[in-house]
């Protein structure tokens, strides 16, 4: 077997987690520094992975397997291919800028590091199983810490926030593994690119493939949110610590559109498309909806939660349109979003932390006092509305382009048509809220506000960097998620 | 009139019907600490009959058993029973509601 | 000539974006000057490698060099590959893009002089110049549409560039949501063609539309698409509105951006993709019939304004539906078959780009004399200004020189690009002709009642009331040469710019210098003109007639132009606020919390009242449930008895 560098790069956020927890609480720059050591360490490790791995091969590379429950056929099983290494990436990335961004917690920072870390492990671990029983559990793991960070660190009604945020995800989870073990009786395996390549839809009756597909649907279109599972999300970003928000909308919502693409589409395709107008539809009211309810939020935190729901019907129209150029596109948008949001919601923390108010009408003209904060929030609001040169307009051109050329949906032309005016929704509520927050006169309470610090415009900026560079070079990931996304296409039939 | 096995099974049904009247009826705790052991003898000399007429050691293992596990349980069920006697002033059971809604 | 020469033109500026805002703006912040010579410098040079690309364009066989193009994107069958296209359309506005922005780099060293944000105006300038290029060089509609998006994005910077104001604040907002209204159908377009086709490249569209393998329908809703990105950037009717707020930004910036190039970039758009517009006769009606319209349209709105900006805005855009009806025109022709094919591709890319040329320099060339004026004066409005021509001579000299080249007086620029457009329209549209007359006499007249309000009579600065002309003296004098010399410039591009070959060189045709007097039409639009002279001289300088009375006689029509046919207001007012923010989203919004999160919220709550029930039943009594056990027990033994 090769160097185990999957498994490390899931355990080690956790060892350091347990690092940290023996630790003196009174240290707390050395808890800091160890946490930042630790997710730095397994970004570098994930960003080789990127390196070695290679475009020409399709399926899991860095495979480990091994057996872990033999009386149910459950395996250890690790890898990764073109769908899950970017969001890996994306993942030990946000996680490093998470510890970043949470340098001024002081309140009890030994175990808000130790749960970060320990959320960290959660999230890598989903996006690295291959085995739906492993999957599952990482699934489940992530829940703990996120209860914990939110109802602890959090702030406003951050027990209800809380609360809603493990109840909801429950409730799908409770679907999902319904449908996990559906599977497994009826597949025999919890292996999931076994249940891939069986082609199980055709041994099973079409009731029951349509039942699995919905309750596995169910359990991701809570963490996407897909409408009318959503309102969860707009409460617990709101009323999360900041660091908390970035991994949120940077990590989590992910793992829905990749739990829909790794599970429902490649082990469902013709259920996936006798329904893709229905999710189709579905992913143009998360679009049109998403941004029309963003219009009315007075809240910094809350609008850009809203707008979040808005930006992940992209990913399920990229999704559903079942075409390889918009899928590809769905993912890129994923990782986008991802960085833009968990900047948006970064920035969102530093001007809070400033001023103290999220209340929009209440701020004003604080591109005067904060000019760098300003100029990275106007590019990543640009980048949020889809500007060529950022990976906003990559991700959406291709999925809009993808869905257009679809041959798999009817009307599919009108929908992505549609969905497209959500971009010109975007604009007016970015730029309205860059003309009201930044710009203008300044108001006299803020004349003392200061700029970012010098971590926190490293930190920007170097999420800054990495938008442009997927926004002008989009080839760096496409390449990549191409060589995922290409078998669950050939198993559509096209 | 030979003693045989039913009549200690029906000594031991008795000392067991006492027992559960005691413990289900009682509002004073230490009464039905002892309602408790009583209903536990009466399984004893059920077990201890059973071994005499069955020939079996098992029974007679049993008794010493649940002789061990009583003692203990009464040392605990009184120690706690002081310990709320201290704080409340009562070993009222019905009074002891402190984690009720 | 090396292949490397057109990018190095796109480059270069956009180098000195990336030198500007990433080394002199953090740490030379104490020589700001360094950043306007370094970006007048780098567009100096782009001009030259323009002028390169003109000489090797023009000795190229059918005027087109071709060019490399590297892959950009690969998903499966679709590959997006990036190149430059250098033919005659390129190279003209090369040459328009490169010299204008140089002339207004370096008249900017002087208007923008000891502003706080100087480094930061050069450098959205140089990037603005930089992606003007790259959209004009672009060979296919994914990297059109990137750099289109770029420069609408730097329009917004510079609108916004002094963001602490609310209005430019506003107004910057207002146009990129405005210009992407438009952008949405463009991007539509170019997603339908390649659905279609397969195809982003332009040459490639050309040639398919041309041999008619996109079907009628495709190609209609796919120019009408492609015309609505047009309307957006060139603020044509419906879209114009926000290109009239965009004056709030820097007047340079308006000189460049909002007057000779980026707005242009519809007309090159148009243009660019004319075979597919000349395919389709409903498509170029359209835009026959919007240019015309929003010709006469926007020059009613000139009429009436105070703010000598806003009338040169409304000229502008009034002046782009002259293109867009030339264009249109010519098209009609093709479409009809009145015109060859050969021959009209052509000549309606020369009619529309012809007048581009020349507006770009005598429309930037009175911007730039209205920031000269705003200079001095302080101020925008023309009513309290007057007299200015004995202080400001240079200034006054060429703004009249401009005015008059716009106006289409023989023989200065405006006259020979205006021609070609109202023959066209004659011979192809009529009605749109007889709008595009009369707006020829409005525009004479809102013209010269600037030139006379800003010029003539005597100063009548609020300063110049009160506190005695004296006070306010030593401001009033005439710009520094650094802002003078590239007005001269302008005003001799604006006379002599007709006289260049660029029709011809674009495929059209060409006068000779008294021949076009000989035409009845240039003859009519010229007594036009001069009828608007001189009711304006009447008016403003002469005072034999009382504008006052005039436009009591007229005020119904007076309102409906100077509150701009309430089109502002319908659009914001009414539709994004009462129809759409304060209307159908607050709808949802109620949706979203009572409903939505209301059912959520009811599930918990019917749980929690429900638990709340049922755990009567639990009283936390130990004997009770002693009892329960002990019946239960009871029952289950008994059951065995009866039924075992």
């Amino acid at each position: 077997m090769d160097f185990p560098y999957l498994s490390i790069i899931v355990f080690l956020p956790v060892i350091g987690a347990i690092l940290i927890a023996l630790l003196p609480q009174a240290d707390p720059r050395r808890i800091k520094f160890t946490a930042a050591f630790f997710t730095l360490a397994v970004f570098a490790l994930s960003l080789s992975l990127f390196f070695m791995f290679d475009t020409g091969l399709e399926g899991a590379q860095f495979v480990e397997r091994a057996s872990w429950i033999p009386a149910i056929d459950a395996q250890y099983f690790l890898g990764v291919d073109g769908l899950s290494l970017p969001m890996l990436v994306l993942a030990t990335f946000l996680g490093f800028i998470a510890v970043l961004v949470s340098w001024k917690i002081d309140l009890r920072v030994r175990e808000y590091f130790a749960w970060l870390l320990v959320l960290e492990t959660g999230v890598l671990g989903v996006f690295c199983s291959l085995d739906l029983l492993l999957f599952f559990l990482f699934w489940e793991v992530e829940i703990l810490p996120m209860f914990l960070l939110i109802s602890i660190w959090g702030t406003g009604r951050k027990e209800y926030s809380a609360m809603k945020f493990v109840i909801f995800t429950l409730a799908g989870s409770a679907m999902m593994l319904a449908g996990i073990l559906l599977l497994y009786f009826h597949g025999g395996t919890f292996d999931m690119m076994e249940l891939a390549g069986m082609g199980l839809e055709g041994a099973i009756s079409t009731l029951l493939a349509t039942a699995i597909f919905f309750l596995l649907f169910i359990g991701y279109a809570v963490k996407l949110p897909v409408f009318p599972f959503h309102t969860w999300l707009p409460d617990a970003h709101t009323d999360a610590p900041t660091a908390v928000s970035v991994i949120l909308a940077g990590i989590l919502l992910k793992m829905g559109g990749y739990g829909m693409i790794r599970v429902c589409v490649s082990i469902f395709p013709g259920v996936s498309q006798d329904y893709a107008v229905l999710l189709v539809a579905l992913a143009l009211v998360n679009i049109i909806y998403g941004a029309a309810v963003t219009f009315r939020q007075r809240d910094l935190k809350r609008l850009i939660a809203y707008s979040s729901i808005s930006h992940m019907g992209y990913v399920l129209l990229g999704i559903f349109a079942l075409s390889q150029v918009s899928m590809t596109g769905a993912i890129l948008q994923m990782f986008s979003h991802g960085l833009i949001t968990g900047l948006l919601f970064a920035l969102v923390g530093l001007v809070y932390d400033k001023t103290h108010v999220r209340d929009i009408p209440q701020l004003g003209g604080l591109a005067r006092r904060m000019p760098i904060i300003a100029v990275v929030f106007s590019v990543a609001g640009l980048a949020a509305l889809g500007l060529p040169g950022t990976s906003g307009f990559a991700a959406e051109f291709l999925v809009f382009l993808g869905s257009f050329k679809s041959t798999l949906v009817d009307g599919i032309q009108t929908y992505t048509i549609l969905g497209m005016v959500g971009i010109v929704l975007t604009a007016g509520y970015i730029l309205w809220l860059l003309q009201r927050v930044f710009y203008g006169p300044i108001k006299a309470q803020y004349d003392k506000v200061t700029d970012a610090n010098r971590l926190e415009q490293f930190t920007i900026i170097s999420m800054v960097a990495v938008i442009m560079l997927i926004g002008i070079y989009p080839a760096v990931l496409t390449d990549i998620i191409k060589v995922g996304v290409s078998p669950i296409i050939a198993s559509l039939g096209l | 009139m030979t003693v045989g096995l039913e009549h200690f099974l029906i000594l031991s049904a008795i000392l067991f019907s006492i027992g559960l009247y005691g413990a289900l009826a009682k509002r004073n705790a230490v009464v039905i600490l002892m309602s408790i052991e009583i209903m536990l003898n009466a399984v004893n000399i059920a077990m201890v009959a059973f071994s005499r007429y069955g020939h079996l050691i098992t029974g007679q293992v049993f008794a010493i058993f649940i002789m061990v596990v009583a003692a203990a349980e009464a040392a605990v069920g009184l120690a706690i029973i002081i310990a709320i006697y201290r704080s409340r002033e009562t070993v009222d059971v019905e009074k002891f509601d402190l984690m009720k809604w | 000539m090396p292949s490397g020469v057109p990018l190095a033109i796109f480059l270069l500026p956009f180098f000195s974006f990336i030198v500007i805002s990433f080394i002199i703006r953090p740490f030379l912040n104490s020589k700001p000057q360094l950043s306007g010579y370094i970006t007048t410098a780098s567009i100096g040079t782009s001009l030259i490698l323009s002028l390169w690309v003109l000489a090797e364009v023009s000795s190229a066989p059918g005027h087109v060099l071709s060019m490399p193009d590297y892959e950009w994107l690969a998903i499966g069958d679709t590959v997006i590959r990036f190149g430059v296209t250098v033919d005659a359309l390129a190279a003209i506005m090369l040459i328009v893009v490169t010299s204008v922005s140089l002339l207004v780099q370096v008249y900017s060293q002087g208007y923008m002089h000891g502003d706080p944000g100087y480094s930061r105006y050069f450098a959205f300038m140089s990037l603005f110049t930089a992606f003007m290029l790259g959209l004009v060089l672009a060979d296919n509609l994914v990297s059109l549409y990137v750099f289109w998006e770029g420069v609408g994005l730097c329009s917004y910077l510079l609108i916004g560039f002094w963001f602490h104001r609310p209005a430019a604040a506003r107004a910057a907002t207002k146009a990129f949501l405005v210009t992407r209204i438009g952008d949405f159908g463009f991007l539509a377009a170019i997603l339908f063609l390649y659905s279609k086709t397969g195809t982003f490249d332009i040459g490639e569209l050309h040639h398919l539309a041309l041999a008619g393998a996109i079907g009628g329908t495709v190609l209609t809703w796919a120019a009408i698409g492609i015309f609505s990105g047009a309307i957006g950037k060139s603020a044509q009717f419906p879209l114009h509105t926000w290109l009239p707020d965009a004056m709030e930004g820097p007047t340079p910036v308006s000189a460049l951006i909002h007057a000779a190039t980026m707005v242009a970039a519809g007309i090159y758009l148009v243009a660019r993709m004319f075979p597919v517009f000349a395919s389709s006769l409903t498509a170029v009606t359209t835009v026959a019939a919007i240019g015309g319209f929003t010709a006469i349209f926007a020059a009613t709105m000139a009429l009436v304004m105070n703010d000598i900006k806003r009338v040169l805005a409304y000229s502008t855009i009034s002046q782009l539906g002259y293109m867009m009806l030339g264009l249109g025109v010519v098209g009609i022709g093709v479409a009809n078959d009145a015109i060859p094919l050969e021959v009209g591709l052509g000549l309606g890319v020369a009619v529309g780009i012809f007048h581009l040329f020349n507006h770009a320099f005598f429309k930037s060339l009175l911007f730039l004399g209205a920031g000269s004026v705003n200079h001095a004066t302080g101020t925008f409005d023309i009513r309290e200004m007057g007299g200015l021509r004995k202080v400001m001579p240079w200034t006054y000299i060429t703004f009249l020189i401009g005015s008059l080249s716009i106006v289409g007086i023989w023989p200065l620029a405006g006259f020979w690009s205006k021609e070609g457009i109202l023959d066209h329209a004659w011979d192809h549209q009529t009605a749109l002709f007889f709008l595009a007359m009369i707006t020829v006499f409005m525009t004479a007249f809102y013209m010269f009642r600037v030139v006379f309000l800003t010029f003539a009579g005597e100063y009548r600065g609020s300063n110049a009331g009160h506190s005695g002309a004296s006070a306010h003296a030593p401001s009033l004098r005439e710009s520094p040469l650094v802002m003078v010399a590239p007005m001269g410039i302008l005003a001799i591009l604006a006379v002599i710019s007709g006289w260049l070959p660029v029709s011809s060189f674009l495929g059209g045709e060409s006068e000779s210098f008294f021949g076009a007097l000989a035409h009845p039409i240039a003859w009519v639009s010229m007594v036009l003109a001069a009828l608007g002279i001189l009711l304006a001289y009447a008016l403003y300088s002469a005072k034999w007639l009382s504008s006052e009375s005039l436009r009591r006689r007229f005020a119904p029509l007076h309102t409906l132009f100077s509150r701009k046919y309430w089109i502002d207001e319908l659009y914001e007012r009414v539709i994004v606020v009462r129809v759409l923010v304060d209307g159908i989203f607050v709808l949802l919004n109620w949706f979203d919390t009572r409903i939505v999160d209301g059912i959520v919220n009811g599930i918990a709550g019917g749980t929690i009242v429900a638990g709340k029930g049922i755990r009567r039943l639990q009283t936390g009594q130990l004997q009770a449930y002693g009892i329960a056990i002990f019946v239960g027990v009871l029952a289950i033994v008994a059951c065995f008895l009866i039924f075992g």
